[in-house]
């Protein structure tokens, strides 16, 4: 079968699994089975559909798995955002079909050569940056729960630091590539922009407060830096640099201080700073292994208030697991394995070293937002707000995975195409 | 590069592997001491979920009932009581804000479906199984709504409570306490609940039946002699000289009233007439540890054992600083007042009424239960309580002659009152001062028909400036005459 017969074959599959978990939800609220949680299936499948369209015109070399993967996520997290509240399934809806756009958009720009963004990697650099500072700037930004990352042009609310990461990774994939002998040889003249760049995350953290973007930055940073230079001693110092920078914020910053607290022990204040952590816990346990099923979760007190706040964004993953129970959730975070593992394949298989550092950078940056956000709230490491990558409810954040997944096709095509020439 | 990116995947296998432990921890491993957490949610909103059973009185109407109300996506089932203040003691209520309380507390297994008989375990869980709703048992109390209403109207504006047992089963007839409340207003306005109504607001959520303590007074002379006459110390026609007073530790302790002293009186005459220097000399006779034996086996010291939460029900005693008076220290009680129900001891109504229910029932103290059937959902019956004996307290024959003696204190004693045409009705009076006017305790303890007995009665009380046959006795009768006229419907 050819790859993109594969693509269509998991698509197909993926709009089954789907529609039966609306109609499950469906029926859970509506004691009764209807054609809407079909022609929702049905709707799903067809945009679906459309992308794998534009694919098979665009990149038909490319991975037939990962789109499949990327509808699976968005459409157990489309169900889930529903369950909890059906306003927001329609935006997230909206959402993802300008995410399909933007998918499109960067397939079609880049299907000749991507290779040529190469060429203009400083400005990335600095596209990034400006993004980064973009909610700082005073009358633009927005902040949300302590963190100033959001930006309100009109009616438009969204957060750049998610397209900054994808900025970024190009940046790194351009100037690592270029640079990689010389850092390899760890001449201090040559670790300058290292510097500035830890410089500059560190700079971030502090003044948009968002513990979890400086970290994920940081870490996509070193990740590229190992794979350009093969030295482990980078990512040594890196993550020491890190932790010293981070150890400095914590005795300076108070929310830092009390996030940390709450890592330790959410049951010291349960009905003040350790609420969130605590109701989630109680969610997450709530499932058991075989969880409640679709629909059939507790996310309200008997009054009709929300308990765990965030649920749908940040938080989305405690419902998940309350509801999936540990087996539904294993097979959700093998999802993500898979997806990492494909990109991680699409990475060895590339021919230069620019598609070598851009995928690697891209799948990478998948995964560690995927480990900061779950890890945070299974308390592995303190919790910091950041999306859960095609599955928490956001614009920004579906509309940067989009365009995440298009480049990785985009490196996967040509790497599969050069190894049949 | 194609090793760093291998190690590099590798790193972020483990990552997602240490989601995977992770999550484990959580949903397996930690899950059930997460799910016994008090402040857990999301089990409080579980307890929700379930339909609970209804609560019908024993003549079959509802006592509590569910509605259904959507929340958050879910069906959740909320209580509503139609009776009102009618049974909130002992029925209690199940809310979120403020939990459960009364039966609805004790019975919750039975209510919620999560108790143990086999046939429930089978239906709950198939009903999860097929994702549908918990349906719990529903339960048929002994109570009955008539005489229950007769006995709360009874007690109106005064702060106080009536309990009536059924002598050879235990089952409660009657339970009530005033002031009353609404249980339908606990979840939303429980501050108005507090705050009670009336010209005796205080504590309206006391079950005063089972857990108010209150000082006895006469009403524990029926203990004395039993102890007096069981132990063969004494018999009825036992004689004392009735000075108007009696000398304990070289002091007076005079009559209810010293004016008119009895002179020689026998045993009989001392209980008709309540004569305090008699059972004073009784009691210095027999010693206190003797006559909290006897109380021992009417069930005193130990929380009555009825079908309510414990932390509702008190048990009876010498009280000292608000507690039971330790065993080591109860040779040193004084005798003579602990014998007509002075000294510290605290007694329930309950406890009372299951002393009346003891002598009614040949000297058998019977369990107290307000539960007298669990039904299936779909109506069959799963159990069906089955009276217990607590223990005898005294021979047959005793409680007789103590029975005949009661019987005198209506005919021709202090409970006249209590006197009803056409039924023997025996009993006992009771008025415990406080040393302020206006603030007695009264007590009227009775069983009737005397040949037959049917029904064992307490009344309690509070801030009285009469006696406890001319304020209690009253309304022992008027829930009496409701009994008697009301069918013995499910009493069978």
């Amino acid at each position: 079968m050819s790859l993109r017969n594969r693509e269509l074959v998991s698509l197909v599959v993926v709009g089954v699994v789907v529609g039966f978990g609306f109609a499950s939800v469906y029926i859970a609220r509506q004691e009764v089975v209807n054609s809407a949680s079909l022609s929702y299936g049905l709707f799903f499948l067809g945009l679906y559909l459309v992308a794998h369209l534009i694919a098979r015109m665009t990149v038909p070399n490319a991975d037939p798995y990962l789109l499949p993967m990327a509808g699976l996520l968005t459409g157990i997290g489309l169900t889930e955002i529903y369950r909890l509240d059906e306003n927001d399934a329609f935006k997230q809806g909206l959402w993802i079909v300008i995410g399909l756009g933007a998918f499109a958009a960067t397939l079609f720009l880049l299907r000749e050569d991507f290779r040529k963004l190469e060429s203009y990697k400083y400005l990335f650099g600095l596209g990034a940056i400006a993004l980064l500072l973009l909610p700082s700037v005073p009358g633009l930004g927005d902040t949300v729960n302590g963190a100033r990352l959001w930006v309100d042009v009109g009616p438009l609310h969204f957060q750049p630091g998610e397209l900054a990461k994808i900025l970024l990774i190009v940046f790194l994939a351009g100037y690592l590539r270029e640079k990689r002998e010389v850092l390899a040889q760890f001449r201090l003249k040559d670790l300058g922009p290292l510097f500035l760049i830890w410089g500059a995350a560190m700079l971030v953290l502090v003044v948009t407060n968002d513990l979890g973007g400086g970290l994920l930055y940081f870490g996509i940073f070193l990740a590229m830096l190992y794979v350009a230079t093969a030295q482990v001693w980078f990512v040594v110092a890196g993550s020491f640099l890190f932790v010293g920078g981070a150890a400095a914020v914590y005795s300076a910053i108070p929310r830092v201080q009390e996030r940390v607290q709450i890592w330790l022990d959410p049951w010291k204040d349960a009905y003040g700073d350790g609420y969130q952590t605590v109701q989630s816990q109680y969610s997450i346990a709530n499932g058991g292994f075989g969880g409640t099923g679709f629909g059939q979760g507790t996310f309200t007190d008997s009054a009709g208030h929300q308990l765990i706040p965030y649920v749908n964004t940040d938080f989305i993953y405690s419902a998940l697991a309350q509801e999936l129970g540990l087996i539904g959730i294993c097979a959700f975070l093998l999802v993500y394995m898979l997806f990492a593992a494909r990109g991680f394949r699409i990475a060895l298989l590339a021919q230069d070293g620019f598609s070598k550092l851009l995928a690697v950078g891209l799948t990478f940056a998948f995964t560690l937002q995927a480990f900061i956000i779950i890890g945070g709230i299974l308390r592995i490491i303190p919790l910091t707000g950041i999306t859960l990558p095609f599955v928490s409810y956001g614009g920004s954040s579906i509309v940067a995975n989009f365009v995440l997944l298009a480049g990785l096709l985009l490196v996967s095509d040509r790497a599969n195409e050069g190894a049949r020439a | 590069m194609n090793n760093q990116i291998s190690r590099l995947a590798v790193a972020s296998l483990v990552l997602v592997i240490s989601l995977i432990v992770g999550t484990t921890y959580w949903q397996a491993w930690a899950a059930p001491s997460l799910a016994n957490r008090r402040d857990n949610s999301i089990k409080v909103v579980a307890q929700f979920s379930i339909k609970r059973g209804n609560i019908y009185a024993a003549d079959g109407s509802l006592v509590a009932r569910n509605v259904r109300r959507r929340v958050g996506g879910q069906t959740l089932y909320f209580r509503r009581y139609p009776k009102g203040p009618l049974f909130a003691h002992p029925v209690g209520y199940s809310t979120q804000a403020r939990s459960r309380s009364g039966l609805e507390q004790a019975r919750n297994d039975y209510l919620t479906g999560s108790n143990t008989n086999l046939a429930t375990l089978l239906d709950t869980t198939l009903d999860k199984l097929r994702g549908s709703t918990i349906e719990g048992n529903d339960l048929i109390l002994t109570l009955r709504p008539r005489p229950q209403k007769v006995a709360l109207d009874a007690l109106a504006g005064q702060c106080g409570a009536a309990v009536v047992l059924e002598p050879k089963t235990g089952k409660v007839l009657v339970m009530a306490s005033s002031p009353s409340y609404d249980p339908n207003l606990v979840e939303r306005n429980f501050r108005r609940v507090q705050r009670g109504t009336g010209p005796c607001p205080v504590a309206p959520l006391l079950n005063r039946a089972s857990s108010g303590l209150f000082t006895p007074g006469s009403i524990f002379k029926v203990v004395t002699a039993a102890a007096a006459l069981d132990t063969g110390k004494f018999t009825p026609e036992s004689t004392f000289y009735d000075p108007g007073y009696c000398i304990e530790y070289g002091q007076r302790v005079n009559n209810y009233d010293t004016s008119t002293p009895f002179g020689t009186v026998n045993f009989t005459q001392a209980l008709v007439n309540s004569i305090n220097s008699s059972f004073c000399e009784m009691g210095k006779r027999l010693g206190p540890q003797t006559i909290l034996d006897y109380a021992r086996r009417f069930g005193f010291y130990q929380d009555p054992p009825i079908d309510l939460p414990s932390g509702e029900r008190a048990p009876s005693g010498l009280y000292q600083g608000g507690k039971l008076l330790p065993r080591s220290k109860e040779r040193d009680a004084d005798p003579g007042r602990l014998a007509f129900g002075q000294e510290r001891m605290q007694v329930t109504p309950l406890q009372m009424a299951m002393v009346a229910g003891a002598i009614a029932n040949k000297g058998v103290v019977m369990e107290p239960y307000l539960t007298d059937r669990v039904r299936k959902p779909d109506g069959s019956l799963l159990v069906k309580m089955k009276p217990h004996e607590l223990r005898r307290a005294v021979k047959p024959e005793i409680a007789d002659e103590i029975a005949s003696m009661m019987e005198g204190v209506v005919t021709g004693g202090t409970g006249t009152a209590a006197q009803i045409p056409g039924v023997r009705v025996a009993g006992k009076t009771g008025t415990a001062e406080t040393g302020h006017s206006g603030r007695n305790t009264t007590w009227f303890i009775s069983f009737a028909p005397v040949d037959n007995p049917r029904f064992a009665v307490a009344v309690v009380l509070q801030n009285q400036s009469g006696t406890g046959g001319s304020t209690a006795a009253p309304i022992a009768k008027e829930i009496l005459q409701a009994l008697l006229r009301s069918p013995s419907k499910g009493s069978g």
